[in-house]
C-alpha cells in the first residue's frame, strides 16, 4: 500500500456557500505536498475531512487504506489544525507529555521538545507562552504522536522569521524520514521551498497538481490590465506574448507569457488603450488563467 | 490510548487552577455558615424531622456538588474555544476515555467539597453513625450522576460567554426547585421538584432519620435523568467537531 490519501470527488457546502466543490487528490506515501490557494480556497475544510472532522457531503476519502476515522484510532495521523491555542494549567513539557501518552508509538518527549527548539521553555505554563511559541507547541503536539502522516493547517502563519526557519528545518528532516506530509499554506515561496508536489486550490476545486516550479512558472507571469472598451478579446488573446484575456467592464486584462512582448503589441495594434498597468500576477491572477471559462466569472467575483 | 494518563493530566489542571479551586470550595462554605449558623439549634427544621445543620449540610452540599459537576461543562466549553476539542478529536483517545477522565475530575471536585461541607457541618454539630455517613455520602455520589452528564451536554453545546448565565441560573433553579435553600414539603413546587434529581440529592439528608432517604419514584428519576442526560452527552460530543 502505497497511497496515503485518496479523495475522490469530495463536496461540502456550509449553508449556502460550496466550500469544496469536488476534489480528487491522491497522495503518495512518503511525499511533502503543498496544499495552496488563498483564504477560502476550500484547503481546510477539506483538511477537516481528511482528518474526519467534517464529513463530505459527496464523495470520499481514505487515508492510509481505510476511513479517516480508523486511521486517527491507530495513531497514523499527526495534525496541526488552522486555528487552535493550548489548554492552560500544564507546562510545555507536561502538555507534550500528555498528548504523547494518547499514542500507541509516541517519540521521546524530551527529543521532541529538542527538535521543535522547546527544551528551554519545557517547564513554562502554556498560558504564559508567545505566540510564535504557541505555534512551536503546536507542532510538538503534532509530531510527538510519530505519525505516518502529518497534515499542517498553514503552520507558520502565527510565527516570526526564526521561528518559521527552524520550522522548515525540522520538516525537511521529518520529510527525509520518510513521514507522508500534508501543509496548507497560502505562500507559493513556501511551497516552492519545502514541497515536493503542490494541488493549487481555487474556489473549492483544484485547478492545478504538479511540481511547485511548474506552477511557479504559472503564477510568475504578468497581467497588462488597460481601459478599452469594445476591444474584441480574440483578437488581443491572439497578440504575441499573450495567453489570455478577458474582460472586466471597461477593462480589458490580459494574461501575458511574455509581457514584454505584450504591451509591445498592444500598443502598436490598440493605440487607444489608457490607464494601462502592468503587474506581476499573484496567486489569485494564476488562478483566473487556470480555472478556465466556467470558474472565472465567480472566481473574478469573489477575487476582486 | 491511555485514558488514564490522560485522566492524571486532566486532575493536575483541576488542582493547578486556584481560583476555580478556591471558589469552588469556599462559596459553598460560606454559604452554609450563613444561613445554619443563626438555626444551629433547630432540630425540626419546617416538620421535616431534620436538625437545620443536617439539613443545610446536604442541601449546600447539593448546591456545591451540582456546580462541581456542572463546571466541568464550562472547563470543556473553555477546551472547545481553543480548539482543543478538536485536536483531541484527532487522537486516539477514545470517547469514553475523554468522559471518564470529566466524570472523574468532576467527582474529584465534588468529593473535596463534601469533605468541606461535612467539617462545617460537625462544626456545627451535625453528628451520626459512621455507617449512617457512610449511606449518605453514597446516595450523594449516586444523585451526582445525572449531573455530572448534564456538565458534559452543557460543555458541548455552549460557549465559555453563554454558559455561565446558563450554569449559574441552571443550580441556582435546581437548588431551589430542590430544597437547598429552604424545605419544599407541599404544592405545586413540591411536585415539580420531586422530578428533578437535585430534590433526591437534598433527600440524603434524611439518613438521620433511618429509613429510605430514596423511595422508588426517587430512582427512577435518577436513573431516568441518567440514562437521559448520557444519551444526549454521547450526541453533543459526536456531533461537536466543528470550529468553535
Amino acid at each position: 500500500m502505497t497511497t496515503v490519501i485518496r479523495t475522490i470527488g469530495l463536496r461540502k457546502s456550509y449553508g449556502q456557500i460550496q466550500a469544496v466543490r469536488g476534489i480528487d487528490i491522491s497522495i503518495e506515501v512518503g511525499e511533502t505536498v503543498a496544499l495552496l490557494g488563498p483564504n477560502g480556497a476550500g484547503k481546510s475544510t477539506t483538511i477537516d475531512m481528511i482528518l474526519g472532522l467534517a464529513d463530505p457531503d459527496a464523495g470520499t476519502v481514505s487515508v492510509l487504506g481505510g476511513s479517516p476515522s480508523a486511521a486517527i484510532d491507530a495513531g497514523w495521523i499527526g495534525a496541526m489544525l488552522q486555528t487552535g491555542a493550548l489548554i492552560r494549567d500544564l507546562s510545555v513539557g507536561e502538555l507534550v507529555g500528555m498528548v504523547a501518552s494518547l499514542y500507541p508509538e509516541p517519540l521521546d518527549v524530551g527529543e521532541t521538545l529538542e527538535m521543535t527548539g522547546l527544551s528551554e521553555i519545557a517547564g513554562q505554563r502554556t498560558q504564559k507562552l508567545s505566540g510564535g511559541q504557541t505555534q512551536r507547541v503546536r507542532f510538538a503536539v503534532a509530531l510527538v504522536s510519530n505519525p505516518k502522516l502529518l497534515v499542517l493547517d498553514e503552520p507558520t502563519v502565527a510565527m516570526d522569521v526564526e521561528g518559521r526557519r527552524s520550522f522548515w528545518t525540522t520538516m525537511r528532516n521529518e520529510a527525509a524520514r520518510g513521514r507522508t506530509i500534508l501543509f496548507a499554506t497560502h505562500y507559493l515561496e513556501e511551497a516552492d521551498a519545502y514541497a515536493d508536489r503542490a494541488v493549487l486550490m481555487a474556489h473549492g476545486q483544484v485547478v492545478a497538481d504538479g511540481p511547485p516550479t511548474e506552477i511557479k512558472a504559472m503564477v510568475g507571469k504578468r497581467t497588462i490590465r488597460a481601459t478599452l472598451p469594445g476591444a474584441d478579446l480574440d483578437a488581443l488573446a491572439g497578440l504575441p506574448g499573450v495567453s489570455g484575456a478577458e474582460r472586466r467592464g471597461e477593462a480589458v486584462v490580459l494574461a501575458c507569457a511574455d509581457s514584454d512582448a505584450a504591451i509591445r503589441a498592444l500598443l502598436a495594434t490598440h493605440p487607444e488603450a489608457r490607464d494601462i498597468e502592468i503587474a506581476a500576477a499573484g496567486l489569485e491572477e494564476a488562478f483566473l488563467q487556470l480555472t478556465g471559462d466556467e470558474g472565472t466569472a465567480q472566481l473574478a467575483g469573489a477575487l476582486s | 490510548m491511555s485514558g488514564v494518563s490522560y485522566t492524571r493530566y486532566e486532575l493536575l489542571r483541576t488542582l493547578r487552577n486556584r481560583r476555580f479551586f478556591l471558589l469552588s470550595l469556599g462559596f459553598p462554605l460560606v454559604l452554609y455558615f450563613l444561613i445554619a449558623g443563626s438555626q444551629r439549634d433547630v432540630h425540626n427544621l419546617g416538620g421535616t424531622g431534620i436538625s437545620a445543620p443536617l439539613y443545610f449540610m446536604v442541601g449546600l452540599l447539593a448546591f456545591g456538588t451540582m456546580s462541581s459537576m456542572l463546571s466541568c461543562g464550562a472547563r470543556i466549553a473553555a477546551e472547545r474555544a481553543v480548539g482543543w476539542n478538536r485536536q483531541l478529536r484527532i487522537s486516539p483517545l477514545s470517547t469514553r476515555a475523554y468522559f471518564r477522565a470529566k466524570v472523574q475530575t468532576a467527582y474529584l471536585m465534588a468529593l473535596l467539597s463534601m469533605i468541606v461541607l461535612y467539617a462545617a457541618g460537625i462544626s456545627l454539630g451535625v453528628s451520626m453513625s459512621a455507617s449512617d455517613w457512610l449511606k449518605m455520602t453514597l446516595l450523594i455520589l449516586v444523585c451526582l450522576v445525572p449531573f455530572a452528564a448534564l456538565g458534559i451536554v452543557i460543555g458541548h453545546m455552549l460557549t465559555p460567554d453563554s454558559i455561565g448565565p446558563a450554569m449559574g441560573g441552571g443550580v441556582a433553579l435546581f437548588a431551589f426547585l430542590g430544597g437547598t435553600w429552604f424545605p419544599i414539603t407541599h404544592g405545586f413546587l413540591y411536585d415539580f421538584g420531586q422530578l428533578l434529581p437535585s430534590y433526591w440529592l437534598v433527600q440524603a439528608s434524611h439518613v438521620a432519620l433511618g429509613g429510605h432517604p430514596l423511595n422508588t419514584k426517587g430512582w427512577v428519576v435518577i436513573v431516568v435523568w441518567t440514562l437521559v442526560m448520557a444519551a444526549m452527552a454521547r450526541r453533543a460530543y459526536r456531533h461537536d467537531t466543528g470550529r468553535v
